[in-house]
């Protein structure tokens, strides 16, 4: 089993025709993923790579029946992407674009709240990809096995740090989801840990945060009160300086707050053990399930 | 980015918010004209840059004639001003701002600034203006209101109304605070500012409200959107190093260590600092070239960290996924040969093609370390930067 995408999900490719659009719908297929097409304003009724291209979401979803949708266009653009897959009623919506302006996600979070049946992961994150089932967005399948661990990550690379290491400790991936940088996003550590608490075969959870915002502490809190399953905590920027945007446009520590050491110690007194070093992700949950 | 008071005092003004009058100067002689305009008995001149805390670092004085302003303006200019915001370093000054001198009755606080928990604009204000607001935060929090802005509502006169009654203000200066905060707010969404902060608002003598101080921030993301703040960016404010990255689309910050770090994506550059700090390093800086760094960028990558004197080593931290490391390899030895890097290398790789990425390395001759894992990479790098 997994969470937010599996074997049944049906995905459209927003930006399909571009570079990055057409790269990674070609990796989401050859992992396995039932791509039914794209979305380009202006291109529909053409074809790409053998898949066809619709001008608008709406008409893609009365087509091919998409139920979930990754979006790949340029950031002045993606807000725009994101409500109209919404308001097309695809159920979940990656959205993989950094870069938006945050009037535009403000604006776009507004409507999303007047269209519950949508949900929105992202954007300025990798995506989400279901071990050996499916993939929406740019994590690369190869390095994921199918296992009972669930990844939930404000940051791209160490979540295929997390999934690397849980592969080779044998544990593997239920599903891994990037939940992304930004200041403003869909879906939250709260969203991602319920659905892997409803999930039977997500056994522990591996959680990276990062400085900036106090969604970890959000987090330790509603884990204290409502999950049940063993999770491992990491947060990125212990040693980042104040007041500096360290990449990613949510991470940087304002006004005091947002600090690394906040959430370690938030996460600790949910009964989270945190590992200081990313390299320890993996031994960490194998320990901690007596596996 | 960041933008002067003065050029925020100027865009504020256009949406309607009461400002001093006052102008910019870049040398002694336009301060003089300037203040003879101004006329009155005083004016203040205040050293302009990216940083709070200017008054108390001598950044800010009053000036009694014209030509005293001159003498002002002279001294600060070209002058290194250290506050507890610019490190100790200082920023160099390179303008003033020539303002008319008011009588003050009050000094007060406001600040939009995007809250992240609720997704919407927050307004803050507080009677206890001319201070750090962390402070009164922390101090006095009772002293701080606020209003949460409903992203498809807009402002709503209420909301102002129970803000400047909040802080004090009576019946007459309610009507104004609403206009100045209406009028800030409408600032705010334009320009798509991440930070718009007045700190003091103030009370004159005479009743009237004034933006005595003026802070903006804008969000980097939107400024495709507007080339009029973008011409505003001040590269004398930033850090020479960290504007070269930026030609190259690398996410590069300067920091103080020892050990330079060139790693791809945000989270895992972080982590990397962190490692290095664990293992008793010091990182020299934040790097992080993007997820499908090219060998061009490797090498701008190289050049950047090395033009950081303080370098001694180097740690170099991919997770090859879509970036496959045979081809990271291949970038970084390239790069080396071209620039001829004197410090020793210490290369983490993970991911796809691993084991040819390594025998790359090996096989190249060049003075690469390769480690197997982080905490190993971490210890090499800090026992050769000595």
């Amino acid at each position: 089993m997994s969470v937010l995408i599996d074997k049944s999900t049906r995905l459209l490719v927003q930006g399909l025709t571009g570079r990055e659009g057409t790269f990674h719908a070609k990796q989401a297929a050859a992992y396995g993923t039932t791509v039914v097409g794209g979305v380009t304003p202006g291109k529909g009724g053409t074809t790409h790579e053998g898949w066809p291209i619709f001008d608008t979401v709406h008409e893609a979803v009365a087509k091919t029946g998409a139920n979930a949708s990754v979006v790949f266009v340029p950031p002045a653009f993606a807000a725009d992407a994101v409500m109209e897959s919404a308001d097309a009623g695809v159920g979940v919506v990656v959205c993989i674009t950094e870069g938006i302006p945050t009037l535009d996600m403000m604006r776009a979070m507004t409507f999303l709240k007047t269209r519950p049946a949508t949900r929105l992961v992202g954007p300025n994150c990798p995506g989400v990809i279901s071990a050996g089932q499916a993939k929406a967005g740019i994590i690369p399948g190869h390095i994921c096995r199918e296992g009972r661990v669930g990844i939930v990550s404000k940051s791209g690379t160490l979540t295929y740090e997390a999934i690397h290491q849980l592969t080779r400790v044998g544990l593997g991936q239920t599903t891994c989801i990037g939940i992304g940088g930004d200041p403003l996003i869909g879906t939250s550590f709260i969203d991602a840990l319920t659905l892997f608490e409803a999930d039977p075969d997500t056994e522990a959870v591996v959680m990276i945060g990062e400085i900036g915002g106090n969604a970890e502490e959000d987090a330790a809190a509603w884990i204290t009160a409502h999950f049940t399953k063993p999770v491992v905590g990491f947060i990125a920027g212990q040693t980042a300086p104040p007041g500096r945007r360290m990449g990613h446009a949510g991470a940087i520590i304002a006004g005091g707050t947002g600090t690394a050491r906040e959430k370690m110690t938030a996460l600790a007194a949910a009964g989270v053990p945190v590992v200081r070093s990313p390299a320890d992700m993996g031994q960490a949950i194998k320990d901690l399930m007596g596996a | 980015m960041k933008i002067h008071e003065y050029q925020a005092k100027a865009i504020l003004a256009r949406y309607g918010v009461p400002v001093p009058r006052g102008e910019v100067a870049f040398t002694a002689d336009e301060a003089r004209a300037i203040a003879g305009r101004l006329g009155g008995d005083v004016v203040v001149v205040k050293a302009q840059i990216h940083a709070g805390g200017r008054g108390k670092g001598g950044g800010v004085k009053l000036a009694r004639s014209p030509e005293d302003a001159a003498r002002l303006a002279a001294g600060m200019i070209g002058m290194t001003l250290v506050t507890h915001q610019t490190g100790p370093d200082g920023r160099v000054v390179s303008r003033v701002l020539v303002e008319e001198g008011l009588q003050m009755a009050r000094e007060l606080y406001v600040s939009i600034v995007l809250d992240r928990a609720s997704g919407k604009p927050a307004i803050m204000a507080s009677a206890s203006g001319g201070m750090d607001i962390e402070e009164v935060a922390a101090k006095t929090p009772e002293q701080i209101v606020r209003a949460y802005v409903e992203p498809g509502v807009g402002l709503v006169p209420f909301q102002v109304r129970r803000l400047a009654f909040g802080i004090g203000l009576d019946a007459a200066q309610v009507s104004k605070a609403v206009k100045l905060i209406t009028a800030l707010y409408d600032a705010f969404v334009a320009t798509d500012a991440s930070l718009v902060e007045i700190n003091p608002l103030v009370v004159t003598a005479s009743g009237d409200l004034l933006a005595l101080d003026a802070k903006m921030n804008f969000d980097d993301n939107a400024l495709y959107r507007h080339a009029d703040l973008k011409a505003l960016r001040d590269l004398g404010e930033e850090d020479p190093l960290e504007v070269e990255a930026s030609k190259f689309s690398l996410n590069y910050i300067h920091l103080d260590g020892n050990i330079g770090c060139m790693v791809n994506g945000a989270g895992l550059a972080m982590a990397t600092m962190d490692i290095i700090k664990l293992a008793g390093g010091e990182p020299a800086n934040f790097l992080d070239v993007g997820g499908g760094a090219n060998a061009e960028q490797i090498k701008n990558a190289f050049r950047i960290l090395m033009s950081d004197r303080n370098v001694k080593a180097v740690l170099i931290n991919i997770f090859g996924g879509i970036l496959r490391c045979d081809v990271l390899a291949q970038g970084v030895i390239a790069a080396v040969k071209e620039l001829g890097v004197p410090v020793p290398i210490v290369i983490r790789m993970e991911g796809t093609n691993v084991e040819e990425g390594k025998r790359l390395l090996r096989e190249s001759g060049m003075n690469f370390t390769t480690a197997d894992s982080m905490g190993e990479a971490a210890d090499t790098v800090v026992r050769l930067a000595g």
